[in-house]
């Protein structure tokens, strides 16, 4: 392909699904660790409710109303948890399953019952997003990269999702270290002085907030398969959190590339006609890559067990 | 009611309160409708070994959780070495209960070793080879120089409580508090543990220990702690670890036999 016809198509799409892949994964390794990672899946879920009650609000897709929309749905939903939790003394992914799938199917009704028919907003568009979409119709080949002009046309999404990979990459460089000794042992974090409920919520927020991006951009199918799949894949790569954390982000860049290249050229490859969701695929890919991994990944087996009862 | 308070005043005043390494007051902690430890007051004695004793269920992980703001109280005070806990969390060292954490989590030993030296790094400060030298001398104490590298998994209950001991090692604290760590460990990991509390007390340390074996409590700890809920005796292991005070903590609970055996060794 050349890049007259790579750059305006596919670029932009490829860099958007890899960096919410990228995005979603890496706080996808902690929550994993947690085992928080339904927290995805539930943040995923409640910013659909948010973002329809944003768009009744103003009337109009616009994305910052939505995007805080969303992310008022996403802290309503965290606090919900905490609190059906605490007063119903339940585990925790009870509650993040009733407070998720609720918030969802008032979404859908919400959606269902008011005029959103003229606008680019269904539930369809809510599970795969629109990533093939998001072209870059003013760039003629490489060289735009230079080109203010055609550079000033680039889909706002990949900004919006490019700042947002900047700030988890940042949050998880700057709190390293309370992160993993907190996700590892919490009492004793506490006893050293971080704040642990301060930090946990941190990083269910900034879960949150790459959430939203992504869904803003690739839908709700990748956010739910990245913060899981490439996390743990790489666990069973690796003995290490460092690594483990390198492979997610390796794991998640595959299943983006793999995933929009095969949605758009392996139907054709296999004689058909017409590409599938991009967003489908890679979240597909993401589960093939966990599944081998778990087949052949070199730390798969739980050697601790036997010691651990 | 008034002379109790005052009888209390002097009683607080004569144990040192401001300078105790861990003055607990009133202490109330509840996890549910029932209190799990109730009104405790606790003076823990600077540089001895003393035990936190009772049976299942009597609170004392809590008692040691609470005093650590590991768990929030619904009532009541503690100071470290006569301030407040906040103040002094760089002079505290805890290893909690082996089995509070997963031990698959992806991380080798000798960087468990080195979260006791977090307070030190900070949020970035990098790793040097002073701090790796650091982390393996204290594993070097516990008998782990051999498994730096290990896998955290890999290692046997035993090993993984030395791992915890030695992070709080590294943490060169001024008061340690363990919870439970001679539980389901192998005897030649409760000799090493135990030889190295003793040399943290020669070094004039305070150590306090959630202990399980009545039968050790009289080698290894200078003072005893007995709570069932609330406090049911302190003091030195002499005055506070009686067939009297054991059968009061533990009620009928702990067969007679027992208790004979610990009188036998009291003398």
């Amino acid at each position: 392909m050349s890049g007259e016809e790579f750059v305006p198509l596919s670029l932009t799409p490829l860099l958007i699904g890899t960096f919410a892949a990228i995005a979603c994964a890496l706080p996808g390794n902690f929550l994993v660790l947690r085992k928080q990672a339904l927290i995805g899946d539930a943040i995923s879920h409640v910013v659909l409710p948010g973002i329809v009650v944003a768009f009744l609000l103003t009337g109009a897709i616009s994305t910052w109303p939505m995007m805080l929309g969303a992310a008022g749905a996403a802290i309503l939903a965290v606090v919900l948890i905490e609190a059906i939790r605490r007063l119903g003394q339940i585990e925790p992914g009870a509650a993040m399953g009733v407070v998720f799938t609720t918030m969802f199917a008032a979404g859908v009704l919400l959606l269902e019952q008011t005029d959103t028919s003229t606008v680019h907003l269904d539930v369809e568009h809510a599970l795969y997003g629109n990533l093939e979409s998001l072209i870059w119709l003013d760039a003629t080949g490489w060289s735009s990269l230079w080109d203010l002009e055609a550079l000033a046309g680039l889909p706002p999404e990949l900004s919006r999702i490019g700042l947002t990979l900047i700030g988890v990459i940042l949050f998880t460089w700057l709190f390293w270290r309370p992160l993993k000794i907190s996700t590892f042992d919490e009492g004793f974090a506490r006893t050293i002085g971080i704040r642990t409920g301060v930090l946990g919520m941190a990083l269910v927020i900034t879960a949150a907030i790459a959430a939203v991006a992504a869904f803003d951009a690739v839908g709700s199918i990748i956010v739910i398969a990245m913060f899981i799949c490439p996390p743990a894949a790489a666990r069973m790569m690796t003995n290490r959190l460092e690594t483990q954390i390198v492979w997610s982000v390796v794991f998640a860049i595959i299943s983006a590339v793999a995933g929009y290249v095969l949605a758009g050229y392996g139907p054709l490859w296999l004689g058909g006609a017409d590409a599938v969701s991009a967003a489908g695929m890679i979240a597909t890919m993401s589960g093939l890559i966990l599944a081998l991994t778990a087949k052949f990944g070199p730390c798969r087996a739980r050697v601790g067990v036997q010691n651990s009862s | 009611m008034l002379d109790l308070i005052a009888d209390q005043g002097v009683k607080i005043a004569d144990q040192g309160l401001d300078s105790s390494p861990l003055a607990i007051r009133g202490l109330t902690v509840s996890y549910g409708q029932k209190p799990a430890v109730f009104s405790v007051d606790m003076t823990v004695q600077p540089g001895a070994m003393t035990a936190i004793i009772g049976p299942n269920g009597a609170g004392k992980s809590t008692l040691l959780k609470a005093a650590l703001g590991i768990v929030s109280p619904l009532s009541g005070q503690v100071s470290v070495f006569g301030r407040p806990l906040d103040k002094q969390r760089a002079r505290i060292a805890y290893v909690p209960q082996r089995a509070s954490v997963d031990w698959d989590f992806p991380t080798r030993v000798i960087d468990v070793i080195l979260m006791g030296l977090s307070r030190e790094l900070g949020l970035l400060g990098r790793v040097r080879a002073r701090h790796v030298s650091c982390a393996t001398e204290c594993l070097n104490r516990v008998g782990m120089q051999d498994f730096a590298d290990r896998q955290i998994g890999q290692l046997s209950g035993g090993q993984q409580q030395r791992v915890f001991l030695a992070r709080a090692l590294a943490q060169n604290a001024d008061l340690y508090l363990l919870d439970e760590p001679f539980a389901g460990v192998d005897a030649a990991t409760e000799k090493a543990i135990i030889e190295v509390l003793k040399s943290l007390k020669e070094a004039g340390k305070t150590v306090v220990v959630v202990h399980h074996d009545l039968a050790t409590v009289t080698d290894y700890f200078d003072h005893v702690f007995l709570i069932n809920t609330r406090k049911v005796a302190e003091g030195s292991v002499a005055e506070a670890f009686t067939a009297e005070t054991l059968q009061s903590a533990y009620g009928g609970r702990l067969a007679t036999a027992q208790i004979d055996q610990i009188s036998r060794a009291l003398g």
